[in-house]
């Protein structure tokens, strides 16, 4: 026969610290006003976690507002976050801690109005997080002010003559609003109009942390909640008022539930062993790249290079191969494109350097070379050529008014010769042929190892191949040397 | 009677907000007429008929104010 | 292991996951947007988390986040997504968490233009955020930098419990030059005091409220003592500076043009040296005290109105000449120019030594 005792049903939840230290001064209170809702919300939440025994695992988010100080309550993992952003923080923590349960508690001038844009794309992203947010239509902690949640005509410190509609827009629907969104797994939304409701609301922030356990995305609860010493109400008033008039407003219910629809998670892979990294990361692996010490030293090498055109006519990457092949052969090198919206208007320049010696500036203000190829850009940096310098220009010959006596000038229409080869593309080609074979310090093999690299189609290389060998035909067999 | 149930109230933690006092069914629950150490009148439970329901821990914003004991059955030693 | 010819860009990306780092979280902005992208190609496949943010305040956040969870965790951007990250800034630093944000300066104020500008200057090294605190920052002035300072960053940040800056310009972020990442890849590490969602992790907070007076003092006496300890991280170039009676000061881009600037100028007689800052927090404040007792002039070449040049006249505090050469806009200052400039000052100041 079973005999019947008194037995302990309810008292403080195990995921509250026995003592808040972290408060200090009256250490088994909270600091919440008679009557407030955050203390039932926390009660709720650290029942919620007892029952489901995530103590461990459980990151508080602690918010902006009167709940602040949550974290002087659980005996949980605890991360402050700035007014509004604590979406933002959740996303970070649980991305970075999958197994955790990350709840992040705010109110609404934190979820609704500061941190808008922060909650909306948190729950549009479904993150995997549980949010508790506590409606009690005001700004509590700053004494009064009117929150995005403010009932229409509800007078506040900031809306003196009560909640103007036609002034400060309506009260923000924010579970309905989000519930818009196609994301989101499950919102609810809850009362504390009376004990009743309490109970429903536990049951709500129950079933938003069990859709987080299960993986199956974004989860909140928004909680009606008192504020009794804002609102000037007795507790009980201010409970009334929350039954009477907000839930009026603010219907209780799931807005949207779609946990079953969700996949089921899928395990994540384990990170790669960093053995791996210089695979993952395309270093390069130390076969066959590096020149051996090479015999420019003998001579000091620095070109300084200027490279321009119109956009599409491959004047970057033309710079790249100079400056990838020049870097296998064991010189320095540097490229420095001209960007933004210049480049995307339709001109495009870019200075190369290579040199013997370490290389100081990569900017190329007096070139020793200019490959230009359109006339436009001739007219622009012909001047910056240095006397003895080198020029290639994509025409038959320079402008008439365009001229220059002391440098060597090798005008040749690369663009149509690229044409006979089959792409006009590949005038840059031509012109880089001509350039090397005047130039004279690069050998072929280490061209052609630049263009297998950076060129990803292998038609293409061999389209560009041959193109650099017309243009290295097209000029005089004799080294260029700068005067 | 039998005891079906009974409530602790930390008088000293207590807010006297009197949401517990609202949320009780038997309505056993009352404010004390004597301030505690905070200044609040407490609720106090003097009575014998609470039911142990637990309605009033859940109106109840303080963490640690209130224990509720309920009578059941349990497997003779 | 081979050199690679990498934009300084990605440069910081593949550095930053050698250093261990985890976590990317950022917000599209020329000229920082390539290291967004490349940090969406690399991080994901290297085990990292990668999310592209609705906002560089949500990106800062969430790096906070991902700092407090005890990752190593980066953003980048530019000087009007800087602004906004202000906030977490503070926030970071108040709560003692390890970060590093890259930062490629644009020519200001307002929209500006995406040409690159030193014009933040003050804006990072002056925090920007509220509040006692400081960040540490590191300029780079090559694409082998871009990634070598990028891992110092997250050491330094990780010492020092602190936001750590790598502060370059659209240049240096677009150059390419080669890179040799000669560090070994670093398994990330989890320190003890962030949270983790487990049982040893239960009672870590991570917070910057503190209430009472005294113990907000106390806190930021520490923060004070922990800056003043990483006076010893600062670092320098220094380039023909025995014997000059001209330094020319300047970071970044800028001082690889001052270096070419430094060769013309001796080639013409004019003893011309470089001291480049690597750490502008902390400021080489000692070294240029140094060498003040020697040098005439020093000649601080910014591309802005002029911000660095406040520190360098803290630091020489009238014991030497100090002046300004600016340029702005998105205009970089050529070698030529710069050359003109000092021997216009030598000629009218007489700064030479007989």
């Amino acid at each position: 026969m079973p005999e019947k005792e008194l037995c302990i049903t309810h008292e403080k939840p195990l995921a509250f610290f026995p003592h808040f230290e972290r408060k200090g001064e009256g250490e088994d209170q909270t600091h919440y006003c008679p009557g407030c809702g955050h203390g039932i919300v926390h009660k709720l939440l650290a029942e919620t976690i007892d029952e489901l025994g995530i103590q461990d695992r459980t990151i508080l988010i602690s918010p902006v507002g009167c709940s602040v100080f949550a974290y002087y309550y659980f005996d949980t993992g605890n991360v402050q976050a700035a007014h509004g952003r604590a979406p933002a923080v959740a996303t970070a923590v649980k991305r970075a801690h999958p197994n955790s349960i990350v709840i992040s508690y705010q109110g609404d001038g934190d979820l609704a109005a500061i941190g808008a844009a922060e909650i909306l794309h948190c729950a549009n992203r479904n993150e995997n997080v549980t949010v508790l947010f506590v409606n009690n239509t005001i700004y509590g902690m700053t004494g009064g002010q009117m929150a995005p949640t403010s009932l229409p005509g509800q007078k506040t410190t900031t809306s003196p003559g009560g909640r103007d509609p036609g002034r400060d827009g309506y009260p923000m629907r924010v579970s309905e609003l989000l519930a818009t969104l196609e994301s989101p797994a499950f919102i609810e939304r809850a009362s504390l109009g009376n004990v009743k409701t309490i109970l429903q609301a536990k049951k709500a922030i129950r079933r938003a942390i069990e859709c987080q356990m299960e993986g199956k995305g974004f989860s909140m609860v928004e909680l009606l909640s008192p504020c009794p010493t804002i609102w000037k109400l007795d507790p009980v008033a201010a409970q009334k008022r929350v039954h009477d008039e907000m839930e009026r407003y603010f219907e209780p219910g799931i807005k949207c539930d779609r946990r079953a629809s969700r996949p089921e998670p899928r395990e994540a892979a384990p990170p790669p062993p960093l053995a791996d990294f210089s695979r993952l990361l395309n270093l390069p692996d130390d076969n066959g790249r590096t020149a051996p010490a090479h015999a420019h030293d003998a001579e000091r090498l620095d070109w300084r290079i200027r490279i321009a055109g119109f956009g599409g006519q491959g004047v970057l990457l033309l710079g790249q191969l100079l400056a990838e092949a020049a870097m296998d052969d064991g010189l320095e090198v540097s490229w420095l494109p001209s960007y933004g919206p210049e480049m995307r208007s339709g001109t495009s320049n870019c200075h190369v350097r290579i040199s013997s010696h370490p290389i100081d500036s990569p900017l190329v203000t007096r070139a020793n070379a200019l490959l230009a190829l359109n006339e436009p850009s001739l007219r622009k940096f012909l001047d910056t050529v240095e006397p003895g310098g080198l020029v290639l220009y994509n025409g038959d010959h320079l402008p008439d008014d365009c001229r220059r006596d002391n440098v060597s000038v090798y005008a040749l229409p690369f663009a149509e010769i690229a044409n006979q080869l089959g792409s006009a593309k590949v005038g840059n080609m031509v012109m880089l042929g001509a350039f090397l074979a005047l130039s004279h310090f690069l050998p072929d093999e280490r061209m052609e190892a630049a263009l297998a690299r950076l060129v990803s189609s292998e038609r293409w290389v061999e389209i560009d191949k041959k193109a650099l060998a017309v243009g290295r035909e097209r000029v005089p067999a004799e080294e260029f040397r700068h005067a | 009677m039998d005891v079906k149930g009974r409530v602790e109230i930390d008088r000293e933690l207590c807010k006297g907000c009197g949401l517990c006092v609202e949320a009780c069914v038997p309505k056993v629950l009352h404010l004390s007429a004597r301030l505690n150490a905070s200044g609040y009148t407490p609720a106090e439970y003097t009575g014998t008929s609470c039911s142990g329901c637990g309605l009033c821990f859940y109106a109840c914003p303080e963490p640690g104010t209130l224990r509720v004991w309920k009578l059941m059955a349990t497997v003779a030693a | 292991m081979a050199r690679q010819l990498l934009k300084g860009n990605e440069a910081v990306v593949k550095g930053a996951l050698l250093a261990g780092c985890r976590a990317f979280y950022g917000y599209p902005i020329t000229p920082a947007t390539e290291i967004l992208e490349a940090a969406a190609w690399y991080f994901p496949r290297c085990g990292g988390e990668f999310l592209q943010a609705e906002s560089e305040v949500a990106a800062i956040h969430m790096v906070y986040g991902a700092a407090a969870s005890g990752q190593r965790a980066m953003t980048a951007s530019s000087g009007p997504g800087i602004s906004l990250m202000s906030e977490a800034l503070s926030y970071l630093a108040g709560a003692e968490l390890p970060c590093v944000i890259v930062d490629l300066m644009r020519a200001g104020p307002g929209l500006g233009n995406i040409s690159p500008e030193q014009s933040d200057y003050w804006q990072v090294t002056r925090n920007g955020g509220h509040g006692s605190y400081r960040s540490l920052v590191l300029a780079p002035a090559s694409v082998q930098e871009m990634a070598d300072l990028t891992r110092l960053a997250f050491d330094l940040a990780d010492r020092y419990r602190n936001p750590v800056f790598v502060l370059a310009d659209g240049t240096i972020g677009q150059m390419m030059e080669p890179v040799e990442f000669r560090e070994p890849a670093r398994e990330p590490v989890m320190p003890e005091w962030a949270v983790g969602g487990t049982a040893a992790t239960r009672k870590n907070l991570v917070s910057s409220i503190f209430l009472k007076p005294d113990d907000l003092e106390l806190h930021i006496a520490k923060l004070e003592a922990k800056y003043a300890l990483a006076e010893r991280e600062v670092r320098f170039e220094r380039y023909r500076t025995d014997d000059a009676d001209v330094v020319l000061v300047g970071y970044g881009i800028v001082a690889r043009i001052l270096k070419h600037a430094v060769d013309e100028l001796r080639a013409e007689g004019i003893a011309t040296g470089l001291l480049r800052p690597i750490t502008l927090v902390p400021f080489p404040s000692a070294e240029l005290r140094r060498m003040a007792a020697t040098v005439r002039e020093f000649v601080v070449v910014e591309m802005s109105t002029g911000q660095m040049v406040d520190d360098v006249r803290l630091a020489v505090d009238g014991a030497a000449k100090v002046s300004f050469y600016g340029r702005g806009g998105g205009n970089l200052p050529g070698a030529e120019e710069v050359k003109a400039m000092v021997e216009g000052r030598v000629r009218k100041e007489g700064l030479v030594h007989a």
